[in-house]
């Protein structure tokens, strides 16, 4: 990969230390393994730069493939034997001895799907066609209605937002962006009348803090909502709020209680991020934030640079994917958005993330080094 | 297409700014409203990764100090109270399962080094730069432990308390309250404290009674009746009275006490005798000429009507008064008062031991209110002071030529009259008895306060106890005698 962007493998790499050395500091077992799964993203990693090294584009030759592809891998964990559901939602599989998240990779293989498609179809597709929709809308519903069927919000926001975004790249139609929206936000509206899981995300994000006791789902008895629905949330703007301009200093933050209990559920995982900031403080949150952002301007740097359609979808998916899925989890912790758990790409624990990542990663670099190559 | 991956660039980079912007509001705005949340669990514990400073009486003892304990990746500090019963009431208690009480909450800012202080602010933020476990201030409290002990095993066995200040300075010197309990199982073993037995119902042990108990005053508060009598100058200490046995008020009589010394009529008395014998029927028809609204005035003058000042949290001092339906009550119009029963402490008259303290000490300081303290200063942890607390006068109560004649009335009562088992040989010593009705017949609120002193009032001594079956003079009077020892025991014995 003698052309590829130089600065995106360090930034990864940076972000990645950053993630193992905060869940070593939280959760040292899970540092190892964490650790286990980075050695397998790079190897995934290498595989995948090896495997497409002379030409990733004929990936497009097979987009059908990725598109059935990723509605299986999102349909697993909703099948009865091998799906698990943890924290009311059905995202795992478990393989042996290991948890798998496939929604993960499934991301991955929606953009290359979208990329080959809409690169292929793009100037019917801007005609404003229904026909040549068909496939796209069956494809991208399927997913959307696995990932409802799985309660998994954040993964159908997200890919939701990629698919929009894909689309206006590729036919600079604002008014289909605006369609979607328009779409998102009535298909919104009916989830939030119907599932009830869906209404508490909502009413936590507005009213974490209750003076009165309001009715506890979790245990049917009547409880302030902050000491409920919204205790994740709550504890973890205690989090970040503790951590100040400067922090507490790494290994200097409070996350148990004095008899060793841990305040903040999930801390490695969703809330990665408030753990971050109260340790590093705003200065090191916002340095973090920093790198995402550098990320993302050298990711869409490669896909400017790409000369053919594919590319460039494909660096803008993948950059564009990367962007909104820290904007959902990390605003999510900040109350920006309602909470919904997805990873913070590079930095929170789990392997089918980090994986993911690394594979994403590759697609970046391969597409740049193509995109730099001299001709 | 690069046009609209330039916008999506944007799109991608802004949702990251916002970012940025969220987490700044969080961490700097918002972050002060968020220490504050009483669910805020974070800053409950991280108060634990400060080693508090210690508290300690005024010879050194250790009230309050540190453990060390290694608990979840976190070295965290707990409190341990090496005096025990000693003084809990006072330094009160931090813990995280029941929050805090007494210095340990009021001063947490100062004992946490999260107080104001330029210096202690410039420590705090280099240590935090270091990565330093943060060190707070330590207190050093103007309690003389070893009288605190003599007035903790007084009191025992009994509901009640013991206050002591110094006459010149409003330095607080002992505050007991009994039954007394051990901070140390507040956090563990709580129902321990809930168990603690007292022949009062309910024990209460956690209440400091010194500031927080109101009881009737009963005769001590003629010394407030006297001080208003003499400072406006309608009586003197010669003045005349004639003690029928009665007083008659609203067509009906009130009878001097049945069990005090002395005949049951004294016939033609002057003020100090009257103090002396503390004879009902001659407090009662002062009460009576001078109106209930003037007893007021002056008993404001001593500090009633106001929560006394102490470094104590404010929840856990009452003002003194007149009390109604349970809630601290001044008559719009001094008719609604009973003037004669209000002259001897009784009526709807709820006092705190402190407060009888503060009486007490203006007359022995020449008729002026000093301020009570409890923390004579804070020191920084390297030893430097940080602050010290200067005596201030609150207000002066009455003349000197008033608090003069108050004093010859208060060292009648001990040399001769109800007061006679607080007198020490080779002290001057100026006390009051009292013995209030609480309504149970044979069951009274007993009084002593006094001042003490080699040839000039030094301390100040207020004693009151619950449920007693004996007079002031005969239960309370010895208590605020050994206190007295205790407090001047060199001079004593000289």
């Amino acid at each position: 990969m003698p052309w590829a962007d130089p600065s995106l493998l360090p930034m990864a790499a940076l972000m990645t230390a950053m993630g193992v050395t905060m869940i070593y500091r939280l959760e040292p077992g899970d540092a190892l393994r964490q650790a286990l799964w980075v050695v397998i993203g790079v190897a995934l990693f290498a595989g995948t730069l090896l495997a497409l090294r002379r030409d990733y584009r004929r990936l497009e030759a097979y987009k059908y493939l990725f598109g059935v592809s990723a509605i299986v891998l999102l349909a697993l964990p909703a099948l009865p034997v091998l799906g698990q559901t943890i924290n009311g939602a059905r995202l795992w599989i478990r393989v042996g001895p290991l948890q798998v998240q496939p929604g993960e990779l499934a991301k991955i293989m929606l953009i290359v799907f979208l990329a080959g498609y809409l690169r292929d179809k793009r100037e019917v597709i801007a005609q404003g066609r229904i026909k040549d929709f068909g496939p796209l809308l069956l494809i991208w519903g399927a997913a959307m209605l696995v990932l409802l069927q799985t309660n998994d919000l954040g993964s159908a926001l997200l890919q939701f937002g990629i698919f929009l975004a894909m689309l206006y790249v590729a036919t600079a139609r604002a008014s289909f962006v605006m369609a979607g929206l328009v779409l998102f936000l009535a298909g919104s509206a009916f989830v939030y009348k119907t599932v009830s899981h869906v209404q508490d995300r909502v009413t936590i994000w507005l009213h974490p803090w209750t003076s009165q006791p309001v009715p506890c789902s979790f245990n049917g008895q009547l409880e302030l909502r902050q000491d409920c629905g919204s205790l994740q949330l709550v504890k973890s703007l205690y989090s970040i709020g503790h951590g100040g301009y400067g922090g507490t200093g790494l290994g200097k933050g409070t996350f148990t209680t004095t008899a060793g209990e841990p305040i903040i559920p999930f801390l490695n995982t969703d809330f990665i991020y408030s753990a971050i900031a109260q340790e590093l403080g705003l200065i090191g949150s916002a340095g973090l934030l920093l790198v995402f952002m550098l990320f993302v301007a050298r990711g869409m740097r490669v896909a400017m640079r790409a000369q053919d359609g594919f590319s460039k979808l494909l660096a803008a998916g993948l950059t564009f994917g990367f962007a909104l899925q820290t904007f959902i989890i990390v605003g999510g912790v900040l109350r920006v958005i309602p909470l919904t758990g997805i990873t913070l790409p590079f930095v929170s624990y789990g392997g089918s993330s980090v994986v993911a990542n690394f594979v994403l990663l590759a697609g970046l670099l391969l597409v740049s080094n193509r995109a730099n190559a001299p001709r | 297409m690069n046009r609209q991956i330039a916008r999506l660039a944007a799109v991608g980079l802004g949702m990251l700014i916002v970012l940025v912007v969220a987490t700044t509001y969080w961490q700097t705005w918002a972050a002060g409203g968020l220490a504050d949340r009483q669910d805020n669990e974070i800053q409950r514990v991280a108060q634990f990764t400060i080693k508090r400073g210690a508290i300690k009486a005024a010879d050194g003892t250790m009230l309050a100090r540190n453990v060390r304990a290694r608990k979840g990746g976190q070295t965290l500090y707990f409190r341990r109270y090496p005096a025990a019963t000693l003084a809990p009431h006072v330094v009160g208690y931090s813990t995280q399962s029941r929050s805090r009480a007494g210095l340990e909450r009021s001063q947490n800012d100062y004992l946490t080094a999260s107080n104001a202080n330029l210096s202690t602010v410039l420590d705090t933020t280099i240590d935090k730069l270091k990565g330093v476990t943060i060190v707070g201030n330590d207190l050093v409290l103007t309690l003389n432990a070893g009288a605190q002990k003599v007035a903790n095993d007084a009191l025992a066995g009994n509901c009640g308390s013991a206050v002591a200040l110094d006459v010149a300075t409003g330095k607080v010197l002992v505050m007991a309250s009994a039954p007394t309990y051990d901070a140390n199982v507040i956090e563990d073993s709580f129902d321990r404290i809930a168990r603690i037995q007292a022949p009062c119902k309910p024990a209460a042990a956690l209440v400091n009674r010194a500031t927080d108990g109101l009881y009737v005053p009963g005769s001590t508060f003629k010394v407030v009746t006297a001080a208003a009598a003499l400072d406006t100058g309608r009586y003197t200490a010669d003045s005349r009275f004639v003690d029928k046995g009665y007083c008659e008020e609203y067509g009906k009589r009130v009878f001097n006490y049945s069990d005090q010394d002395g005949p049951e009529q004294f016939g033609s008395v002057n003020f100090v005798t009257a103090m002396q014998h503390s004879i009902n029927s001659v407090f009662c028809n002062i009460g009576k000429a001078l109106g209930a609204g003037m007893i007021i005035d002056y008993a404001k003058r001593f500090g009633f009507y106001s929560v006394p000042p102490l470094e104590t949290p404010v929840n856990e001092r009452q003002a003194s008064g007149l009390y109604d339906k349970g809630e601290l009550w001044e008559p719009d119009d001094p008719s609604q008062v009973d003037p004669g029963r209000f002259a001897f402490g009784q009526e709807r008259l709820l006092v705190t031991p402190l407060q009888m303290a503060m009486v007490t000490a203006a007359i022995g300081n020449g008729g002026k209110v000093m301020r009570p303290y409890v923390v004579d200063r804070v020191l920084a942890p390297g030893g430097s002071t940080v602050t010290r607390t200067k005596p201030e006068e609150l207000g002066r109560a009455v003349k000197p030529q008033t608090a003069a004649t108050l004093r010859r009335m208060m060292e009648s009562v001990v040399n001769g009259g109800t007061g006679g088992a607080a007198a020490i040989p080779g002290l001057l010593v100026g006390g009051k008895t009292g013995t209030a009705e609480t309504g149970v017949d044979g069951v009274n609120t007993t009084w002593f306060i006094c001042y003490a002193g080699k040839g000039r009032p030094e301390v100040a001594v207020a004693v009151a106890l619950e449920g007693q079956r004996g007079t002031g003079a005969s239960t309370a009077a010895p208590i605020a005698r050994v206190i007295v020892q205790a407090l001047l025991g060199s001079a004593a014995n000289s």
